[in-house]
């Protein structure tokens, strides 16, 4: 018995170096970065995105510009969303996976992987446009919303009294419009411009969240002692926000703008399926499945596709999210394994 | 406190005037309500276009026309309440004094459903924290929250009501179908139950061979088609809740709650047959309502009577067993109506994908029952397959939280058993986070669940939205944007009185 003590101390005592041996001489940056490539779920995650970026953008070609006066930079599959080619297969994905001695015939690819819709154009090619839409969209309404989330919450939190009173019920008013509109209101003023529009739009009206979050942080960094010292060495209000308190509050701001993406994404796929946001002749993973929810009987694959695609990216980008807040949160230890104990062991071993 | 309720009521009047005026504008500039008719070649098309701009003041600019909806808004101050007229020719306080009722019955029992099961498998994951079932749990969680609401809708459409109904001709569970149900059952309470090896072996083998069974009876019995528990399956049911809520409330081993949770599963057959010819054709809402107040009433009479020193926690538990029993013999007697449902309602086709009721109905309580209730079952399950997700991983991180908490170790320390610390002292405190959530999910009840009603084709406060909107009917849009706005101001100001109220740590009164 006092012997499995004296153990279980022994075993206590080494996991703590082991953990402090760690971090030791690393910077905060780094020991994130450590924690984040070490949370399995979220580095798959960021490669299956990496691979879906690249894939996507590169499969269909980039489209800049608006829908009449397009600045086209070709991809390397072999259709465009214009493009009707005749039907094959009855439209059926010509996408085989299993090889011959599975299902009898090979493994293949074919002229139409995603099948084709109801008139003939190559499926794949227009979910690979709706993708790059989808992505588009994740991307700049985080971008837009970090941006502005983040000056208005660190104004707000640092400077308080009426500043903070009146950025906060500006926050609420914001609040109260429905994206609904907006997208109504883009779609169908500016609906030409393209979804980089749609998104700018957006982000202009997503950012409350974040902007009560980084406040809120502010609100407790600035109370903090080195905020005091900074401010005793003479360090002026610019330096002390973006010197001394952001730098802390950057994980909150990376974590919120992650799963703002994910939301992002389900945002705009519900607003297309509604009819507002991005509308034909344009092409989004939303509007491919509202224009094809009736006939899943029929094509079912004209609705698996994009569903599949939302899904994925969605899924990474929470997994991401989640990984980063473990990776930023301080008190998060380490989950000590059966390996790190055994290597412990025979480290103490080979010590004595 | 009063001085922070006026200015914060005072705010909100404000943040209420900018919001509608800001929305009203843009709703206007989002498009030309009279496209339609500019580009119709018909003779009365300029007659129509001028009809409309008299009736709806197209003429006067946005900006100004706000504050004259305003004035309508406002004039419940003088008696002169109005929303306008829609594009379609009726008030707007008409169209939404339909459709609210039907949003509320929608999306409340989602969202009630969605907190108590999330909430639920919170807990468990949190408890079994780093498991094999919680990595399972979070996975599914993630996977959910990704899921978009439509695509979702659009499958259980496909699977759960017209495959479903399909199958429902011919009642058969094909055996992999048996197995692998009873397999899922088998790996779910075995990773929420837990303990060592042998533990989780004999808690899967039960639960397989268990749940093996019913769905075997299920299956040979044409269960399905008939329905119904029966007074012996109540009884047993009832004792099994007895003994459940006794066990999560004050623990099995307080004999006095015991014996009076088992006196209330006692009264349940002798409750059961009392009740049966009371269960007629006119049987209402009303006396429904009396029956659940009547029957949480004996469960506190006893509770208080018999309980000795226990008396709190006896009437408590009593009532909570009592509420449930008599809700399983309510239950049993929709069931009893299922056939003449099943069969002369709805032709053996009992799963809806449209509408909120079938139109022209006329039937007693339980037939009405049935009915909303077959109509709701898959918009409810795919907007709480959305929403679980977020409960599972709130409830869970803030459970974690607390648990970490000094007073939870102090707890443990002054001998409390493991049951009273996570039910008393940590579930308790860990709900505190949670109100914020509740109280935003709940401001947006009023507000229907847009996608959902669309997809169901649901007549609620989402669909009026979404076709005004697309008209560009300002009154109609402002309907609805004015009741969500001023629910979720309310909810949020509901949620910081709670949240203070809860936790003494926060002054609302800063």
């Amino acid at each position: 018995m006092a012997n499995n003590d004296k153990e279980f101390l022994d075993e206590r005592g080494s996991e703590e170096s082991l953990e402090q041996k760690e971090t030791a001489g690393l910077s905060q940056s780094q020991i994130v970065i450590r924690r984040f490539v070490r949370h399995r779920a979220a580095m798959t995650s960021l490669i299956v995105l990496s691979f879906i970026i690249l894939f996507v953008f590169t499969a269909g070609g980039i489209q800049l510009g608006s829908e009449e006066a397009p600045f086209r930079i070709p991809g390397w599959w072999q259709w465009t969303i214009t493009d009707i080619p005749d039907f094959q297969n009855d439209g059926a994905p010509t996408l085989d996976v299993f090889p011959a001695f599975i299902d009898g015939t090979g493994t293949q690819i074919g002229d139409h992987p995603f099948g084709q819709d109801t008139i003939g154009k190559d499926y794949f090619a227009l979910v690979m446009r709706g993708a790059q839409q989808s992505i588009t969209v994740m991307f700049v309404i985080g971008i837009v919303a970090a941006f502005i989330g983040t000056v208005l919450g660190a104004i707000s939190g640092f400077f308080g009294k009426w500043v903070d009173q009146l950025i906060m019920r500006f926050t609420d008013l914001i609040i109260t419009v429905p994206a609904l509109i907006v997208g109504a209101v883009i779609g169908i003023q500016i609906g030409n411009l393209g979804v980089f529009m749609l998104a700018l739009f957006l982000g202009l009206f997503t950012w409350t969240g974040l902007a009560r979050l980084v406040r809120g942080e502010f609100l407790s960094l600035r109370e903090r002692e080195f905020v005091e010292a900074a401010r005793v060495a003479g360090a002026s209000n610019r330096r002390i926000i973006f010197k001394h308190i952001l730098p802390n509050a950057m994980g909150v701001v990376i974590v919120s703008v992650s799963l703002l993406m994910s939301s992002a994404i389900l945002l705009e796929t519900g607003l297309s399926f509604l009819g507002f946001g991005v509308v034909a002749p344009d092409v989004s993973l939303g509007l491919l499945i509202s224009q094809n929810q009736d006939s899943f009987t029929i094509y079912p694959w004209l609705f698996w596709w994009p569903g599949l695609f939302i899904v994925t990216i969605a899924l990474c980008i929470n997994f991401i999210g989640d990984g980063l807040r473990d990776a930023f949160d301080p008190r998060q230890k380490r989950r000590i394994t059966r390996k790190d104990r055994l290597a412990a062991k025979a480290a103490k071993r080979a010590g004595a | 406190m009063v001085a922070y309720l006026a200015r914060r009521i005072g705010a909100m009047l404000l943040i209420l005037l900018g919001a509608t005026f800001l929305i009203y504008n843009l709703t206007a500039i989002s498009g030309d309500p009279l496209e339609d008719l500019r580009l119709s070649t018909e003779e009365n098309a300029q007659y129509l276009i001028e009809q409309y701009t008299k009736d709806l003041q197209l003429d006067i600019p946005p900006p100004v026309r706000y504050f004259m909806w305003l004035q309508g808004v406002l004039g419940f101050l003088w008696g002169d309440f109005t929303l306008g007229v829609g594009l379609d020719g009726a008030p707007v306080l008409t169209s939404l004094s339909l459709a609210i009722p039907i949003s509320i019955r929608l999306v409340i029992t989602a969202t009630i459903l969605s907190i108590i099961i999330g909430i639920s498998i919170g807990i468990v994951t949190a408890l079994r924290q780093y498991s094999r079932f919680d990595y399972s749990v979070t996975f599914t969680a993630f996977l959910f929250y990704s899921l978009p609401i439509f695509w979702v809708a659009v499958l259980l459409k496909q699977f759960g009501a017209i495959g479903f109904n399909d199958w429902l001709m011919n009642p058969v569970i094909a055996p992999e179908w048996l197995f692998g149900l009873s397999l899922v059952s088998a790996i779910f309470w075995a990773g929420i139950i837990g303990g060592d090896k042998k533990r989780i072996a004999i808690t899967g083998a039960v639960a397989f061979v268990s749940s093996g069974a019913v769905l075997y009876y299920i299956s040979a019995s044409g269960w399905l088609l008939t329905l119904g528990l029966g007074p012996v399956l109540i009884t047993i049911m009832g004792f099994g809740v007895a003994l459940g809520i006794t066990q999560l409330s004050s623990g099995l081993s307080n004999r006095r709650v015991l014996a009076i949770a088992l006196g209330m599963a006692v009264l349940t057959p002798v409750f059961y047959f009392v009740m049966q010819p009371v269960f007629t054709v006119e049987f209402d809402g009303a006396m429904m309502l009396l029956l659940a107040i009547a029957t949480i009433g004996v469960g506190v009479g006893a509770g208080m009577l018999f309980g000795g020193d226990h008396r709190k926690a006896a009437a408590r538990t009593a009532a909570i067993v009592a509420f449930i029993n008599a809700g399983l013999i309510v239950l049993d007697r929709f069931m009893q109506s299922w056939p003449i449902y099943f069969n002369e309602v709805a032709y053996g086709r009992p799963i809806k994908t449209v509408g909120d009721s079938t139109l022209d109905l006329q039937a007693d309580y339980w037939i009405m029952g049935i009915d909303t209730t077959v109509h709701l079952l898959l918009p409810t399950m795919a907007l709480m397959l959305v929403s679980l997700a977020g409960y599972v991983r709130y409830s869970r991180a803030s459970l974690l939280e607390v648990l970490n908490q000094d007073y939870i170790r102090t707890a443990r320390a002054k001998g409390l058993n493991e049951r009273t610390v996570i039910m008393r002292h940590a579930f308790r405190n860990s709900l505190i986070p949670l109100t914020t959530i509740m109280a935003f999910d709940f401001a947006g009840v009023l507000g229907g669940a847009i996608i959902t009603e669309q997809v169901f084709a649901w007549r609620g406060m989402g669909t009026i939205f979404n076709q005004a909107l697309g008209r560009v009917d300002l009154n109609g849009v402002m309907g609805v944007v004015l009741i969500t706005s001023i629910s979720a101001l309310v909810f949020n100001l509901i949620a910081d009185l709670i949240y203070s109220a809860l936790d003494p740590r926060i002054r609302v009164t800063k």
